[in-house]
């Protein structure tokens, strides 16, 4: 077991040791003590190992994380996990906005609520939220899976593409072009792979699927009313 | 002689000069389609621009350095304030970001060779990098875009810049969106979206709001890439001035500032045409702000927007840029808009010089397409020479004048050595207008 203080000796340093390490590695557990908020934790990582931060973190905690499990013990500033390709991010409190941003892969695991813009952009990321998430969540949502156990605000999905959405509370609205969807048997499935791996204790059956009407896909004079 | 007849003089036909036949034709166009023009390129309208400033030369007060014989210094170095590996070009003139999908493939390679051969640097896009780019481009800075299409950490590591673009000088505060005609599979793969669809191109970075959360991303950013390469800022020309210092204060290497003749791959017409500012009342403004914070020449700029002949580099790096950076010029040079295509530009209703429906995906000169017959007429070998020569003749033209007022690197160019030839530019510029020791604003008049 690895254990590094940032408050101690700085953010440079820990990234520069996490990043430091490869598929062969041998360091696969690292605990980050005294994060106090700082910015930009355990970033750009590209190995298979564990990273349990002990405390709350500022912005972009585990950006564009490969491989990696980086496990918050706290809650995390805007943009945790920002266009994450692999791994696993999972944040035991809360997460401020913009939470999983254009994510192509791995796995966004928040036990508290997320605020606005949640998956923004998101490219394939699957993204678990046990609580409440906040408006325009999945804005331009590409591609992946958000799965939300408690409300959704405003304008969910808007300008959506080809990403799902899993809501079992209730939506304050949708946005533009995003739609109510039949919940199909291999959504079911999906989403039973999803709330597994989340440790979510709720059934598929609970929950509402939201997605693209695909109306807005081609520019059309005739929905600039739309935009 | 009397007079031959009883006819009446008649008033000429007189064309507005409000309501012109361009105009009138652009209304019967709207009204007949409901939708506004989008296009290519950038500002066509005629604005303040290098052609209104002159070098003075060298006379009695100044001695001209030899040509052919005494050096002029061409070198420059960007990303000198943070990075551990500044990138270090032979010319001051660089390759600006044009995407792959905007481009084809066979255009970006050629952009990559012509820019290495040359010794400079050429800048991804929209869409991310490909391996192509990558392999023929000596130095390449790798765009970092609102819809981080393509975007992911392995291509940030590979690149010897990276850039963040919160705008250009084509369409400031605006997105972009590339028609469904131009997504190939290839192209759709990459943006992991579907194949054939429009993919709008955000106008918002979707994680960071303001100078404060730039300060922290460009953190991120240099966290990921160890801090080794330069992390620039580019800018649309709105508001130079804070714009450029509130990228140096987010922590930019370099800032990179766009004006309005700069191109884009497709916007709409009325965007290009009327918001943002000319190149050349940006530049003043910005070397200000830069020598206010006292980071003149510790933090690069990077001029772009119109730069077409070694006079404009010249009179560009004059005002205090360090650089600049062409795209439709660029393009140009690989064969966009060459009179060989003229038959098809004609079917396609336009005509050499005029081409801008880059969007389309038609092009006859197989530049900015996705057809792979039309992108197999481009020789990326042959244009990516073309592109060489051009960019080592700007650089002799810009040498040439420099020689001529008596400079031994191009950067010791200085706003002494221009004048003005109209008002306009005399106060974008802050050079004196042309046989005057003033310019509009200069205190003391």
């Amino acid at each position: 077991m690895q254990t590094y203080d940032v408050a101690a000796d700085g953010l440079r340093g820990l990234n520069q040791a996490l990043q430091a390490q490869n598929e062969e590695t041998n360091q696969t557990a690292w605990q980050v003590n005294n994060p106090k908020g700082a910015h930009a934790i355990a970033v750009g990582l590209d190995a298979p190992i564990k990273v349990t931060v002990n405390g709350s973190t500022g912005y972009y905690c585990a950006g564009m994380n490969q491989q990696a499990h980086v496990h918050v013990k706290g809650s995390v500033g805007p943009g945790v996990a920002e266009n994450m390709m692999s791994g696993v991010v999972e944040v035991d409190g809360d997460a401020s906005q913009y939470a999983g941003a254009t994510g192509h892969g791995g796995l966004l695991n928040i036990k508290g609520n997320a605020s606005s813009r949640c998956g923004i952009s998101m490219k394939g990321i699957d993204i678990v939220v046990h609580g409440n998430i906040g408006h325009m969540c999945a804005f331009m949502g590409q591609s992946g899976n958000l799965v939300v156990l408690g409300d959704a605000g405003d304008a969910l999905g808007d300008s959506c593409y080809e990403a799902r959405f899993f809501v079992r509370g209730s939506v304050k609205s949708l946005g533009a072009d995003c739609i109510e969807k039949e919940m199909r048997p291999e959504h079911i499935e999906i989403l039973k792979d999803l709330l597994e791996r989340a440790g979510a204790d709720a059934k598929p059956e609970e929950f509402k699927r939201y997605g693209s009407a695909r109306q807005l896909y081609n520019f059309d004079v005739d929905n600039a009313q739309a935009y | 002689m009397k007079d031959m007849d009883n006819k009446i003089p008649q008033t000429v036909p007189i064309q507005s000069a409000t309501f012109s036949n361009p105009i009138n034709a652009e209304i019967r166009r709207a009204a007949a389609t409901g939708i506004y023009d989008i296009r290519g390129g950038g500002a066509k309208r005629r604005v303040p621009h290098f052609d209104d400033l002159l070098f003075l030369g060298a006379s009695v007060s100044r001695y001209p350095l030899e040509g052919y014989r005494e050096k002029c210094e061409t070198k420059v170095v960007l990303g000198t304030r943070f990075a551990k590996k500044p990138i270090e070009l032979d010319i001051p003139i660089t390759i600006a970001g044009m995407s792959f999908g905007a481009l084809s493939g066979p255009a970006k390679e050629a952009l990559g060779r012509g820019a290495s051969a040359a010794g400079t640097s050429t800048t991804t896009g929209d869409g991310g990098m490909t391996p192509e780019e990558r392999g023929h481009s000596t130095k390449l800075v790798y765009q970092y875009l609102p819809s981080r299409y393509g975007m992911n950490p392995n291509d940030l590591r590979k690149a010897d810049a990276i850039e963040v673009v919160v705008g250009q000088g084509a369409k400031p505060g605006g997105g972009g969106m590339l028609l469904g005609q131009k997504i190939s599979d290839r192209v759709a793969e990459m943006r992991t979206l579907p194949k054939g669809i429009d993919q709008r191109s955000a106008c918002r970075h979707p994680d960071w709001t303001g100078p404060d959360d730039l300060e922290i991303k460009i953190l991120e950013l240099r966290e990921i890439t160890n801090w080794e390469v330069p992390i620039y800022v580019k800018v649309g020309g709105t508001r130079p001035y804070y714009d450029t210092a509130l990228a140096v204060k987010a922590g930019a290497d370099v800032v990179v500032l766009d004006g309005m003749q700069g191109g884009t791959a497709a916007t709409q017409d009325v965007f290009i045409e009327h918001v943002g500012l000319p190149t050349l009342a940006c530049i003043r403004p910005a070397v200000q702000a830069l020598q206010d914070l006292g980071v003149h020449r510790e933090v690069q700029l990077v001029v772009s927007g119109g730069i077409r002949t070694g006079a404009d580099v010249a009179k560009a790096l004059a005002l205090g840029a360090d650089a600049v950076s062409v795209g439709t010029a660029a393009m140009i040079a690989l064969g966009d808009n060459d009179p060989k295509w003229e038959s098809e530009y004609q079917k396609l209703g336009t005509t050499t010089g005029a081409y801008d429906d880059w969007h389309e995906g038609l092009d006859p000169a197989g530049i900015t397409t996705q057809d792979p017959e039309l992108a197999a007429r481009l020789d990326p070998v042959a244009a990516g020479r073309r592109l060489r020569n051009y960019l080592k003749v700007m650089t002799l033209e810009a040498q040439t004048i420099a020689r001529a007022c008596g400079h031994n690197h191009l950067h010791n160019l200085e706003p002494e050595d221009l004048c003005a030839l109209t008002m306009e530019a005399a106060a974008m510029a802050r050079v004196p207008l042309a046989g005057t020791d003033w310019y509009p604003g200069k205190a003391g008049f």
